[in-house]
Protein backbone atom coordinates (compact mmCIF):
# COMPACT_ATOMS: atom_id res chain seq x y z
CA UNK A 1 0.00 0.00 0.00
CA UNK A 2 1.07 3.84 -0.80
CA UNK A 3 0.10 5.82 2.16
CA UNK A 4 -0.68 9.70 2.75
CA UNK A 5 0.15 10.76 6.21
CA UNK A 6 -1.84 14.24 6.45
CA UNK A 7 -0.33 15.97 9.55
CA UNK A 8 0.58 19.57 10.56
CA UNK A 9 2.30 18.72 13.94
CA UNK A 10 4.80 15.25 13.84
CA UNK A 11 3.78 14.08 17.37
CA UNK A 12 4.49 10.90 18.63
CA UNK A 13 1.57 8.74 16.84
CA UNK A 14 2.62 10.63 13.63
CA UNK A 15 6.11 9.31 13.47
CA UNK A 16 5.11 6.26 15.14
CA UNK A 17 2.72 5.73 11.93
CA UNK A 18 5.43 5.96 9.31
CA UNK A 19 8.14 3.89 10.76
CA UNK A 20 5.47 1.14 11.41
CA UNK A 21 4.14 1.47 8.05
CA UNK A 22 7.68 0.97 6.13
CA UNK A 23 8.22 -1.52 8.80
CA UNK A 24 5.51 -3.85 7.00
CA UNK A 25 6.82 -3.01 3.74
CA UNK A 26 3.92 0.74 2.69
CA UNK A 27 5.63 3.51 0.97
CA UNK A 28 5.10 6.35 2.87
CA UNK A 29 3.87 9.89 1.89
CA UNK A 30 4.14 12.64 4.81
CA UNK A 31 1.82 14.94 3.78
CA UNK A 32 2.68 18.39 5.95
CA UNK A 33 -0.53 20.11 5.48
CA UNK A 34 1.51 23.91 5.39
CA UNK A 35 3.51 22.39 3.01
CA UNK A 36 0.28 21.40 0.94
CA UNK A 37 -1.42 23.65 -1.72
CA UNK A 38 -4.48 23.11 -4.26
CA UNK A 39 -5.20 24.80 -7.10
CA UNK A 40 -8.26 23.67 -8.92
CA UNK A 41 -6.44 24.49 -12.49
CA UNK A 42 -3.79 21.35 -11.54
CA UNK A 43 -3.30 17.47 -11.19
CA UNK A 44 -3.46 16.21 -7.72
CA UNK A 45 -0.10 15.19 -6.79
CA UNK A 46 0.94 11.58 -5.81
CA UNK A 47 -1.68 9.89 -8.22
CA UNK A 48 -0.35 6.45 -7.00
CA UNK A 49 -1.64 7.05 -3.04
CA UNK A 50 -4.06 4.18 -2.05
CA UNK A 51 -4.85 5.73 1.21
CA UNK A 52 -4.72 9.04 2.97
CA UNK A 53 -4.31 8.87 7.15
CA UNK A 54 -5.67 12.10 8.44
CA UNK A 55 -3.39 12.96 11.53
CA UNK A 56 -4.03 17.03 11.69
CA UNK A 57 -3.94 18.55 15.21
CA UNK A 58 -5.84 21.37 13.78
CA UNK A 59 -9.50 20.53 13.64
CA UNK A 60 -9.94 22.69 10.65
CA UNK A 61 -7.06 21.85 9.05
CA UNK A 62 -8.37 18.23 9.28
CA UNK A 63 -11.71 18.45 8.12
CA UNK A 64 -10.34 21.50 4.94
CA UNK A 65 -7.61 18.49 4.05
CA UNK A 66 -9.89 15.15 4.45
CA UNK A 67 -12.38 17.44 2.02
CA UNK A 68 -10.26 18.45 -0.30
CA UNK A 69 -8.71 15.06 -0.71
CA UNK A 70 -12.12 13.20 -1.04
CA UNK A 71 -13.18 16.01 -3.48
CA UNK A 72 -9.75 14.83 -5.51
CA UNK A 73 -11.21 10.96 -5.13
CA UNK A 74 -8.61 9.99 -2.66
CA UNK A 75 -9.80 7.92 0.05
CA UNK A 76 -8.81 9.37 3.48
CA UNK A 77 -9.38 8.09 6.93
CA UNK A 78 -11.59 9.70 8.68
CA UNK A 79 -13.23 11.08 5.84
CA UNK A 80 -14.37 15.10 6.61
CA UNK A 81 -18.24 13.85 7.25
CA UNK A 82 -16.98 11.90 10.05
CA UNK A 83 -14.72 14.24 11.40
CA UNK A 84 -17.30 16.71 12.05
CA UNK A 85 -19.78 14.71 13.55
CA UNK A 86 -17.13 14.09 15.81
CA UNK A 87 -16.13 17.22 16.39
CA UNK A 88 -19.10 18.97 16.69
CA UNK A 89 -20.18 17.87 20.22
CA UNK A 90 -23.74 19.20 19.47
CA UNK A 91 -23.94 16.72 16.23
CA UNK A 92 -22.35 13.68 18.46
CA UNK A 93 -24.55 13.76 21.54
CA UNK A 94 -27.72 14.16 19.65
CA UNK A 95 -27.03 12.18 16.37
CA UNK A 96 -26.23 9.33 18.90
CA UNK A 97 -28.79 9.73 21.35
CA UNK A 98 -31.55 9.67 18.27
CA UNK A 99 -29.93 6.40 17.58
CA UNK A 100 -30.38 5.05 21.14
CA UNK A 101 -26.99 5.41 22.70
CA UNK A 102 -26.61 6.64 26.05
CA UNK A 103 -25.62 9.70 26.73
CA UNK A 104 -25.37 12.64 29.78
CA UNK A 105 -28.14 14.68 29.89
CA UNK A 106 -27.58 17.66 27.76
CA UNK A 107 -29.08 20.44 27.25
CA UNK A 108 -28.35 23.27 23.82
CA UNK A 109 -29.55 26.68 24.08
CA UNK A 110 -29.07 29.83 22.57
CA UNK A 111 -29.27 32.44 24.80
CA UNK A 112 -28.28 33.01 28.63
CA UNK A 113 -31.69 33.36 29.67
CA UNK A 114 -32.64 29.71 28.32
CA UNK A 115 -29.02 28.94 28.95
CA UNK A 116 -29.70 29.30 32.84
CA UNK A 117 -33.14 27.83 32.48
CA UNK A 118 -32.11 24.17 31.26
CA UNK A 119 -29.18 24.29 33.88
CA UNK A 120 -31.89 24.51 36.49
CA UNK A 121 -34.11 21.88 34.90
CA UNK A 122 -30.77 19.58 34.21
CA UNK A 123 -30.04 20.66 38.49
CA UNK A 124 -26.61 21.59 39.56
CA UNK A 125 -23.45 21.16 39.52
CA UNK A 126 -23.88 20.89 35.26
CA UNK A 127 -20.97 21.26 33.05
CA UNK A 128 -20.40 23.85 30.37
CA UNK A 129 -18.01 23.36 27.22
CA UNK A 130 -17.51 24.89 24.11
CA UNK A 131 -19.15 23.17 20.97
CA UNK A 132 -16.09 22.81 19.66
CA UNK A 133 -12.75 22.01 21.53
CA UNK A 134 -10.70 19.53 22.86
CA UNK A 135 -7.97 18.52 25.84
CA UNK A 136 -10.74 19.76 28.48
CA UNK A 137 -10.05 23.29 27.29
CA UNK A 138 -12.86 25.71 28.83
CA UNK A 139 -14.36 22.54 30.09
CA UNK A 140 -15.90 24.05 33.16
CA UNK A 141 -17.80 23.17 36.26
CA UNK A 142 -20.58 25.17 37.83
CA UNK A 143 -21.47 24.49 41.42
CA UNK A 144 -24.31 27.28 41.11
CA UNK A 145 -26.42 29.33 39.09
CA UNK A 146 -24.29 32.82 40.00
CA UNK A 147 -20.64 30.33 38.82
CA UNK A 148 -22.67 29.23 35.65
CA UNK A 149 -23.78 33.10 34.61
CA UNK A 150 -19.92 33.73 35.30
CA UNK A 151 -18.81 30.97 33.41
CA UNK A 152 -21.16 31.86 30.06
CA UNK A 153 -20.18 35.17 30.45
CA UNK A 154 -16.18 34.27 29.94
CA UNK A 155 -17.50 32.41 26.68
CA UNK A 156 -19.04 34.84 25.12
CA UNK A 157 -15.94 37.06 25.49
CA UNK A 158 -13.72 34.21 24.11
CA UNK A 159 -13.14 34.19 19.86
CA UNK A 160 -14.76 30.12 19.88
CA UNK A 161 -16.34 30.34 17.09
CA UNK A 162 -19.58 29.14 18.58
CA UNK A 163 -19.69 31.42 21.82
CA UNK A 164 -23.29 31.85 21.49
CA UNK A 165 -24.23 28.32 21.83
CA UNK A 166 -24.60 26.94 25.18
CA UNK A 167 -23.95 23.49 25.49
CA UNK A 168 -24.50 22.62 29.01
CA UNK A 169 -24.77 18.66 30.15
CA UNK A 170 -25.21 17.15 33.75
CA UNK A 171 -22.50 16.54 35.99
CA UNK A 172 -22.30 13.18 35.86
CA UNK A 173 -20.98 11.49 39.39
CA UNK A 174 -18.39 8.86 37.39
CA UNK A 175 -15.16 7.55 39.74
CA UNK A 176 -11.92 9.14 39.44
CA UNK A 177 -11.67 7.91 35.94
CA UNK A 178 -12.95 7.79 32.50
CA UNK A 179 -12.41 5.01 29.31
CA UNK A 180 -11.36 5.77 26.61
CA UNK A 181 -11.95 3.16 24.01
CA UNK A 182 -10.39 2.44 20.27
CA UNK A 183 -12.18 1.67 17.20
CA UNK A 184 -9.57 0.71 14.44
CA UNK A 185 -11.87 -0.72 11.33
CA UNK A 186 -14.36 -2.87 12.49
CA UNK A 187 -12.84 -3.92 15.71
CA UNK A 188 -12.49 -2.40 19.38
CA UNK A 189 -9.25 -3.67 20.24
CA UNK A 190 -8.13 -1.59 22.99
CA UNK A 191 -8.82 1.16 25.30
CA UNK A 192 -7.40 2.49 28.60
CA UNK A 193 -8.66 4.01 32.16
CA UNK A 194 -7.48 7.30 32.38
CA UNK A 195 -7.36 7.96 36.48
CA UNK A 196 -7.49 11.60 37.66
CA UNK A 197 -7.46 11.41 41.59
CA UNK A 198 -7.16 15.15 41.97
CA UNK A 199 -9.38 16.78 39.02
CA UNK A 200 -13.03 15.49 37.80
CA UNK A 201 -11.24 16.04 34.33
CA UNK A 202 -9.90 13.09 33.34
CA UNK A 203 -8.08 14.29 30.29
CA UNK A 204 -4.05 13.09 29.54
CA UNK A 205 -3.30 16.43 28.26
CA UNK A 206 -4.40 17.69 32.31
CA UNK A 207 -2.34 14.81 34.47
CA UNK A 208 -4.72 12.21 34.24
CA UNK A 209 -3.02 8.70 33.73
CA UNK A 210 -3.68 6.41 31.78
CA UNK A 211 -4.58 2.54 33.34
CA UNK A 212 -5.01 -0.82 31.01
CA UNK A 213 -8.93 -1.11 30.41
CA UNK A 214 -10.24 -4.53 29.91
CA UNK A 215 -12.65 -4.48 27.24
CA UNK A 216 -16.04 -6.45 28.21
CA UNK A 217 -18.60 -7.36 25.81
CA UNK A 218 -21.10 -4.67 26.71
CA UNK A 219 -18.61 -1.97 26.09
CA UNK A 220 -17.16 -3.25 22.85
CA UNK A 221 -20.75 -3.49 21.29
CA UNK A 222 -21.40 0.21 22.05
CA UNK A 223 -18.47 1.45 20.62
CA UNK A 224 -19.29 -0.62 17.86
CA UNK A 225 -22.58 0.98 17.61
CA UNK A 226 -20.90 4.61 17.59
CA UNK A 227 -18.86 3.82 14.66
CA UNK A 228 -21.61 2.75 13.06
CA UNK A 229 -23.52 5.83 13.92
CA UNK A 230 -20.76 8.10 13.55
CA UNK A 231 -18.75 6.56 10.60
CA UNK A 232 -14.91 7.06 10.07
CA UNK A 233 -12.36 4.33 10.72
CA UNK A 234 -10.25 5.12 13.79
CA UNK A 235 -12.07 6.51 16.47
CA UNK A 236 -11.40 7.34 20.24
CA UNK A 237 -14.72 7.06 22.31
CA UNK A 238 -14.95 8.64 25.78
CA UNK A 239 -16.94 6.91 27.75
CA UNK A 240 -18.11 7.68 31.00
CA UNK A 241 -19.37 5.14 34.02
CA UNK A 242 -22.50 6.46 35.59
CA UNK A 243 -23.14 4.52 38.95
CA UNK A 244 -27.30 3.75 37.77
CA UNK A 245 -27.10 4.27 34.00
CA UNK A 246 -23.90 2.42 32.96
CA UNK A 247 -22.10 3.44 30.37
CA UNK A 248 -22.51 7.17 28.87
CA UNK A 249 -20.98 8.24 25.54
CA UNK A 250 -19.27 11.52 26.18
CA UNK A 251 -17.38 12.43 23.43
CA UNK A 252 -15.53 10.65 20.34
CA UNK A 253 -12.46 11.78 18.65
CA UNK A 254 -11.76 11.67 15.01
CA UNK A 255 -7.94 11.96 15.35
CA UNK A 256 -7.64 10.33 18.65
CA UNK A 257 -3.79 10.22 20.31
CA UNK A 258 -2.95 7.19 21.39
CA UNK A 259 0.68 7.22 22.66
CA UNK A 260 -0.37 6.53 26.26
CA UNK A 261 -2.30 3.30 25.47
CA UNK A 262 0.36 1.95 23.17
CA UNK A 263 2.49 2.17 26.15
CA UNK A 264 0.06 0.77 29.06
CA UNK A 265 -1.26 -1.86 27.23
CA UNK A 266 1.81 -2.65 25.26
CA UNK A 267 -0.41 -2.72 22.36
CA UNK A 268 0.82 -1.82 18.54
CA UNK A 269 -1.96 0.45 17.64
CA UNK A 270 -0.76 2.16 14.52
CA UNK A 271 0.45 -1.83 13.04
CA UNK A 272 -2.75 -2.75 13.36
CA UNK A 273 -4.23 -0.01 11.98
CA UNK A 274 -2.29 -0.25 8.77
CA UNK A 275 -3.01 -3.87 9.31
CA UNK A 276 -6.66 -3.13 8.83
CA UNK A 277 -6.37 -0.59 6.53
CA UNK A 278 -4.06 -2.61 4.11
CA UNK A 279 -6.83 -5.14 4.11
CA UNK A 280 -9.82 -2.25 3.18
CA UNK A 281 -7.76 -1.21 0.49
CA UNK A 282 -6.86 -4.54 -0.74
CA UNK A 283 -10.68 -5.14 -1.29
CA UNK B 1 22.65 15.16 12.55
CA UNK B 2 22.40 18.60 10.92
CA UNK B 3 23.36 21.78 12.57
CA UNK B 4 20.90 24.23 12.07
CA UNK B 5 20.60 27.76 13.52
CA UNK B 6 17.86 28.97 16.17
CA UNK B 7 15.86 31.78 14.98
CA UNK B 8 15.37 33.45 18.25
CA UNK B 9 18.72 33.14 19.72
CA UNK B 10 20.85 32.24 16.69
CA UNK B 11 22.30 29.57 18.49
CA UNK B 12 23.19 26.10 16.97
CA UNK B 13 20.50 23.57 17.03
CA UNK B 14 21.52 19.94 16.49
CA UNK B 15 18.51 18.30 14.46
CA UNK B 16 18.05 14.67 13.28
CA UNK B 17 19.44 13.93 9.83
CA UNK B 18 15.64 12.48 9.03
CA UNK B 19 13.82 14.96 11.05
CA UNK B 20 10.62 15.27 9.07
CA UNK B 21 8.50 18.98 8.42
CA UNK B 22 6.51 19.79 11.13
CA UNK B 23 8.98 18.11 13.70
CA UNK B 24 9.15 20.22 17.27
CA UNK B 25 12.24 21.07 18.66
CA UNK B 26 12.98 22.51 21.74
CA UNK B 27 16.35 24.96 22.07
CA UNK B 28 18.11 25.50 25.34
CA UNK B 29 17.31 29.55 24.98
CA UNK B 30 13.49 28.19 25.70
CA UNK B 31 11.91 28.77 22.11
CA UNK B 32 9.94 26.18 20.97
CA UNK B 33 10.58 25.09 17.11
CA UNK B 34 9.44 23.75 14.04
CA UNK B 35 11.23 22.03 11.52
CA UNK B 36 10.26 23.28 7.85
CA UNK B 37 11.52 22.74 4.82
CA UNK B 38 13.19 26.04 3.22
CA UNK B 39 13.25 25.43 -0.63
CA UNK B 40 14.22 21.71 0.28
CA UNK B 41 16.99 22.06 2.93
CA UNK B 42 15.46 21.94 6.72
CA UNK B 43 15.31 24.63 8.40
CA UNK B 44 13.73 25.96 11.92
CA UNK B 45 10.98 28.41 12.56
CA UNK B 46 8.84 29.71 15.26
CA UNK B 47 6.55 26.99 16.61
CA UNK B 48 2.79 27.43 16.07
CA UNK B 49 1.01 28.17 19.34
CA UNK B 50 -1.77 25.87 20.00
CA UNK B 51 -4.85 26.69 18.57
CA UNK B 52 -8.57 27.10 19.82
CA UNK B 53 -9.15 24.01 17.55
CA UNK B 54 -6.42 22.13 18.67
CA UNK B 55 -6.65 18.49 20.17
CA UNK B 56 -8.03 15.09 19.95
ZN1 LIG C 1 17.53 29.47 20.70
Amino acid sequence: MILGVSYDLLRWEERNLIEEAKKIGNKVYPLFTKDMTFLTSEDAWYQDVDAVIQRNTSHSRAVATSMLLESMNFRVYNDSLSLVRCENKIQTTFLLRSRGIPVPKTAIAFSRDKAMEMASKLGYPVVIKPVEGSWGRMVARAQDEDTLRSLIEYQEFTNLQYKTIYYIQEYVNKPNRDIRIFVIGDEAPVGIYRVNEKNWKTNTALGAIARPLKIDEELRDLALKVKEIIGGFFLGIDVFEDPERGYLIGEVNGVPEYKNTVRVNQFNVSGFLLNKLNEVIKK
Amino acid sequence: MVSLKCPVCGGEVQVDDNALPGEIVEHECGAQLEVFNDHGRLSLRLAEQVGEDWGE
